[in-house]
């Protein structure tokens, strides 16, 4: 078996050290025994959706998030949405959040998105959302934490066809209105953690790692158990932070 | 102007004195250390404060700024100025926003500055200062919580640089195309009165670029730089095969540069007025980058270049930015991480000594607002480097577990990693199983609780002594 992973714009969309999720999916399928494979789509490049089963973006400045939109859209948007359609995962953080949706209006400027998600977001007056945060989130097993930094200028809003990841417990989320954070369709999930949050979240790591051998192999694979006393910690001192 | 601060002579000097005497007493209380709070007061009474007790500084004033290495450039600056007996004004325990630059300009006197000054706040204290020379050595990522993006920041400095061009000499890191291009007008002319400086031995170059990797786009087109080599971060030989914008040719520059761990390194130095061999106790290119930073300023303030050479060589680390201190038995020599740049820097440094044996660490994260609320960036730092040749680790700080989880997928076996929150604690049992030396790595906030132990058991001084 082998966990293939594809990192979009892994140049330009990593800004708030996102390699950090490459190297926790990459050590906990080593210690398993399972392969690994990674490699990165910059600008221009095609993407085949069948050769990678976990999609990853990441987040970046205004300049390279403005040039990624326009880049995606036309050389990516088809096979990634063919990809999410065939049961890829898609992992979408931060500023790759919010190229997942219909546009990203960024001051006088409106980015095209993806149109994998029924969502849109705006760069309103105000403060931007920063901070710790946690959020119960729902991927079909239950409600679990989800606990992380957020720090965006933009708000998103769900549309009416969307839902979300999860529930603010503390922070701000989506918009820091609506109590929502985050998007999850299918196995698309796009969020406002930013960063390494899987390091945070190692059952998060497991679930994307889970669905995306799924994808290749046909059926579930029951992973092995590993020491996870470190990951433990890690995952309820980002819960303290955020205060839950 | 001047009219003005003499009708407001009486009143400034009341609200000085306030202010002065609230220094005393918060020094006297033992509570802290007097470094902002005497400014935070004297700005609330008078908002111009810094302009009108700026202006008294008639022999100039000098501003350094840089997310790395502030400090210890000012500190070098100083160092040169005291060997030719020049006493500036000096806001030396590192306190570098307003109130700080503020603390400074009440409690001491003289005829010329020398200020760090925070990142963010650079554009505002220009304004005030009027300086008459400004020293910028770099931009990386750091405290993204706070500071925003570096293009942002960067694009506030290039106003402010404008604002001061003609009226203020400049001394630029060549290597840096965030900062290089500031010495350069909207016509792509170079500017008045700026001096270059970067390091020209090419021996000193990564084998890659690294994860965190800052400066990716041509500051004039947009279109990616190619770079040559790069020696620290994105500090490096670049040039825009799209418009052509290359790196300038430094002024000051490294030729040829022998690291030596931590013990310093030796370098020769290229500058107009000749060239000089640099023996510097502070470890890493780094270190060589403020070097060159203070080697150009020096020359600006007309020291010349074998006197700072000479000074620069008997120069002390500036507060926790590489000091040794003994605690039980064991030399513990600290050295500050605080964003992905700075710690590779100490990692590549601590990576030369690991290969004489293996090394004992203590590592401190620390999320406060001074440290910037956000962990994240240890994933983007190269712990990496020390796999395999750290003997033991203790972690500390508010974030310890996610430091030592960073660790184990660095490739640190688990069994040599240890948890222990407190500062105390935690030190002391690092001191106790080390070998025969700790290398303490603190974020900020952490080093100045650090610091305060060793203080409180006589180790130390307290930093604004």
């Amino acid at each position: 078996m082998e966990l293939r992973v594809l990192s979009l714009y892994p140049e330009q969309m990593n800004i708030y050290a996102d390699r950090g999720n490459i190297v926790f999916l990459q050590r906990r399928c080593e210690w398993r025994g399972i392969g690994f494979s990674h490699s990165g789509a910059g600008p221009g490049d095609p993407v085949d959706p069948a050769a990678h089963d976990l999609f990853y973006i990441g987040g970046g400045q205004d300049r390279d998030q403005r040039m990624v939109a326009a880049d995606m859209v036309t050389s990516k948007r088809e096979a990634l949405a063919a990809a999410v359609d065939d049961g890829a995962a898609l992992l979408a953080v931060c500023g790759g959040y919010q190229l997942l949706g219909h546009s990203y209006q960024l001051d006088d400027e409106k980015l095209p998105g993806l149109g994998l998600a029924d969502l849109e977001t705006v760069r309103e007056p105000g403060p931007r959302l920063i901070g710790n945060i946690a959020i119960e989130a729902e991927l079909g097993s239950g409600p679990r934490l989800l606990a992380g930094f957020e720090n965006h200028g933009g708000r998103t809003y769900l549309g009416s066809g969307a839902r979300p990841l999860g529930r603010v417990v503390e922070g701000r989320g989506n918009n820091g209105r609506d109590g929502y954070e985050g998007v999850h369709r299918d196995n698309l999930i796009g969020t406002y953690l930013h960063g390494p949050l899987l390091p945070k979240n190692a059952w998060l790591a497991d679930h994307l790692i889970t669905l995306a051998l799924e994808r290749r192999y046909g059926a579930r694979p029951q992973l092995e158990p590993l020491d996870d006393a470190f990951e433990n910690a890690a995952h309820e001192s980002a819960r303290a932070a955020a205060g839950v | 102007m001047a009219g003005r601060r003499r009708r407001g002579g009486a009143l400034l000097r009341a609200k000085l004195a306030a202010s002065r005497a609230i220094g005393a007493a918060s020094r006297a209380s033992g509570r802290g250390g007097g470094t902002t709070l005497p400014g935070r007061v004297l700005l609330r009474l008078a908002p111009d404060a810094i302009a009108q007790l700026g202006a008294g500084l008639d022999r100039g004033t000098t501003i350094v700024s840089a997310t790395n290495g502030k400090t210890t450039t000012a500190g070098m600056i100083a160092a040169v100025l005291a060997a030719e007996g020049r006493q500036p004004v000096h806001n030396r325990a590192g306190s570098n926003m307003t109130w700080g630059v503020a603390t400074a300009l009440l409690e001491q006197h003289g005829h010329e500055g020398l200020f760090e000054v925070d990142e963010a706040w650079l554009p505002r204290v220009t304004e005030q200062l009027e300086p008459s020379l400004i020293v910028l050595g770099n931009l990386f990522r750091d405290q993204l919580d706070r500071y925003g993006e570096m293009e942002a920041l960067a694009d506030d400095w290039a106003k402010t640089v404008t604002a001061r061009s003609g009226r203020t000499a400049f001394a630029l890191n060549a290597d840096d195309p965030l900062i290089a291009d500031l010495g350069r007008d909207a016509d792509e002319h170079p500017r008045e009165g700026v001096l270059y400086f970067g390091i020209d031995d090419d021996s000193q170059a990564l084998p890659e670029l690294q994860h965190a990797f800052d400066a990716k786009h041509c500051r004039r087109c947009g279109h990616p730089y190619a770079y040559e080599r790069a020696f620290v971060g994105h500090l490096g030989h670049y040039s825009c095969p799209h418009c052509g914008a290359e790196r300038p040719r430094p002024d000051v520059a490294a030729t040829k540069i022998e690291l030596r761990g931590m013990d310093g390194s030796l370098s020769t130095i290229r500058t107009p007025a000749g060239e000089i061999e640099l023996a510097l106790p502070l470890p890493g290119l780094y270190n060589v980058y403020n070097a060159l930073a203070a080697v150009t300023a020096s020359l600006r303030l007309g020291v010349a270049p074998e006197r700072i050479a000479a000074a620069l060589g008997q120069m002390r680390a500036a507060f926790g930015r590489v000091e040794t201190i003994e605690v039980g038995g064991v030399a513990v020599s600290i050295l500050l991480i605080k964003n992905p740049a700075g710690a590779n820097e100490v990692l590549r440094t601590l990576r030369l000594e690991a290969e004489k044996e293996p090394i004992d660490l203590w590592v401190a994260l620390n999320d406060r607002i001074a440290d910037g609320r956000d962990v994240s960036w240890v994933w983007d730092a190269d712990f990496e480097l020390l796999a395999g040749v750290v003997r033991r680790v203790v972690c500390a700080g508010t974030r310890a577990p996610e430091m030592a989880l960073r660790l184990k997928y660095a490739g640190w076996p688990t069994d040599r990693i240890e948890v222990v929150p407190g500062i105390e604690a935690s030190l002391d049992r690092a001191a106790a199983g080390a070998e025969r030396r700790l290398f303490a790595l603190p974020t900020y906030t952490a080093l100045l609780e650090l610091r305060k132990l060793l203080a409180g058991r006589g180790l130390a001084k307290e930093f604004w002594q």
